[in-house]
């Protein structure tokens, strides 16, 4: 068991059921999964599939009914209090009234960082998102891709080496998005994090990943997983690649089995 | 110039309404008073000026109008009678002097002024503990809201009363009913400013593992901001209220006893310039309070 690598986030037979007042949805049943360090992992799947609900399990947000999580060796809860991870939301979520160093700042004022050290790291993730020399500017100054990849920089500014990124990138159009799927990588690569991605978007799923989680609703659960066998080095015509339709077909048909048993 | 046009529209309406209502309201008194002069007015009965209309002892009597503007007592006094003793009580007289309004009006603002910190710091202080605290969420909000319902009117006796009889009077019982009216729209207010910040922003400060403490100070009272300074225009106007009814049982000078002493002794003129000095000054309050929030606001980068 103890074999390594061993894995960064490991789940087994993982439950949630939320207590509602239509009575209990289960938004999650019976989820294993292992996560090694330095993956990729997307989780695709219809709205309700609990793909939403898992990540925010991860990260101690939600608590389990049932099963085990652990994250770094810990429990998701004693993981947030160590700050094991950064989180992307679907909204970029900058404070307005703080610049975009400012914002950046934020987490490591909280964890208590020096000044000078807090300078440092706010120049070197501006720069690893490419928005260098845009640290005096207010969020509403800079577009929705922009305000993103800030409250990215912002997750990546404490040395956690997980990332947890919810949809960040679902509310911008395609070709912002392209350009923001070709960075991440980039950013993947130099900084080696583990990075839990969850998307709507079968191209960006398959794009992305190392790891793809296939998940379908009612109970939320995991209906494929699939390792993907692109290379690391990934440019955006990859996506016009045999192996590549491949993947996503393997994908698309997970999502529609797992649509088929409730209809 | 184009953002003052309406004003002076609405103004220029307001003022002729006004200036056409005084014949209406002062005709009685003045054509009586002409009789006693010598004057021929129709009818020439009392009885039957008595029971005759407004509208139709004007139409009967129009030489009378002009007399309706220069009353010494009128029923309603014509603008510019208004604006002559506005002018004649401020400018003219002695700050120091007792019929001065520049002295009354100070007497006012200071209770408005003391009335207003202590309110808003209440509020903000409730509000906090409101926010915090499910106990004082369930308690306390009630209660304010109950405390609003009780005309100001039949409290404010009450409190100068009781406050006199501990020993306290003069400028502080009037803070105390002044911060009774201004601390509820500062409560409420800033209740909702400090419950402003989305769900997502709140659980990415758990995700940093961030202490209430530090939520409140990075996340609540920023976001709460915009919200507070909406309150604070509500509430100093509120405050000014507060001081004024609070001036009217006590004999210690102020706007609300000069409007007082006017209807006492039937001064119209008096009650309506005070009236419109107190106008002035909540205005000038609202005014300062917005030029500080644009101020605020600006060196947040929210504005």
């Amino acid at each position: 068991m103890a074999a390594p690598p061993s894995p960064v986030i490991s789940a087994n037979a993982l439950d949630l059921t939320f207590q509602t007042g239509d009575g209990p949805v289960q938004a999650l049943k019976d989820v294993a999964l292992e996560i090694d360090k330095g993956d990729f992992v997307s989780f695709i799947g219809p709205s309700g599939c609990g793909k939403t609900t898992f990540l925010r399990c991860i990260a101690g947000l939600e608590q389990p009914t049932g099963g085990t999580l652990s994250v770094n060796g810990m429990t998701p809860d004693a993981a947030r209090r160590a700050r094991a991870y950064g989180y992307v939301f679907q909204a970029a979520g900058l404070y307005p009234w703080r610049t975009i160093a400012k914002n950046i700042t934020l987490p490591l004022e909280i964890m208590g960082y020096t000044k000078s050290d807090q300078a440092a790291r706010v120049e070197r993730v501006l720069e690893l998102v490419e928005l260098s020399g845009f640290g005096g500017k207010y969020p509403w100054q800079l577009s929705g891709g922009m305000q993103q990849r800030a409250s990215i920089a912002r997750a990546l500014a404490f040395d956690a080496d997980i990332l947890l990124m919810d949809e960040p990138f679902g509310a911008l159009d395609e070709i912002v998005r392209d350009h923001l799927n070709e960075q991440l990588l980039a950013l993947w690569a130099r900084t080696e994090k583990t990075i839990c991605f969850v998307t709507h978007s079968i191209p960006e799923a398959v794009y992305l990943s190392t790891k793809i989680v296939v998940m379908s609703p009612r109970p939320g659960r995991i209906s494929d997983v699939i390792e993907s066998p692109l290379p690391k080095d990934r440019p955006l015509d990859i996506r016009d690649s045999a192996e590549f339709i491949d993947i996503a077909h393997r994908v698309r048909d997970g999502l529609r089995a797992g649509h088929g048993d409730d209809v | 110039m184009r953002k003052l046009a309406p004003i002076l529209m609405v103004i220029a309406a307001l003022l002729a309404l006004w200036y056409a209502a005084v014949p209406v309201m002062n005709i009685k008194e003045t054509v009586t008073q002409l009789e006693r002069g010598g004057a021929q007015v129709v009818p020439s009965s009392a009885q039957e000026r008595r029971d005759a209309g407004h509208f139709g002892l004007v139409a009967k009597n129009s030489f009378a109008i002009p007399a309706t503007y220069a009353q010494e007592r009128p029923r309603l006094p014509a603008p510019h009678q208004v604006a002559a003793e506005l002018w004649d009580s401020t400018i003219a007289k002695k700050i120091t002097s007792k019929r001065s309004l520049v002295y009354h009006g100070w007497i006012t603002l200071s209770a408005t002024l003391m009335g207003f910190a202590i309110g808003a710091g209440l509020g903000i202080l409730l509000a906090v503990g409101i926010v915090h605290s499910k106990v004082m969420d369930k308690s306390v909000m009630p209660w304010a809201i109950v405390s609003q319902t009780i005309p100001i009117i039949a409290l404010a006796p009450m409190i100068v009363v009781v406050l006199y009889s501990i020993g306290l009077q003069g400028l502080f019982p009037k803070a105390v009913i002044s911060a009774y009216l201004s601390f509820f729209p500062v409560v409420v207010g800033m209740v909702k400013g400090l419950r402003s910040p989305e769900r997502a922003q709140l659980d990415l400060l758990k995700t940093y593992n961030a202490s209430a403490s530090q939520g409140f100070w990075k996340l609540r009272l920023p976001a709460s901001m915009p919200y507070l300074f909406a309150s604070l225009k509500i509430a100093i106007a509120a405050a000014m209220v507060g001081a004024i009814v609070g001036e009217l049982p006590v004999q210690g000078g102020g706007l609300g006893n000069r409007m007082l002493t006017g209807s006492y002794y039937g001064q119209t003129i008096q009650i309506w310039s005070a009236l419109f000095a107190a106008a002035i000054l909540a205005a000038s309050l609202v005014a300062l309070i917005s030029a500080i929030q644009r101020g605020t606001l600006k060196r947040m980068g929210l504005a």
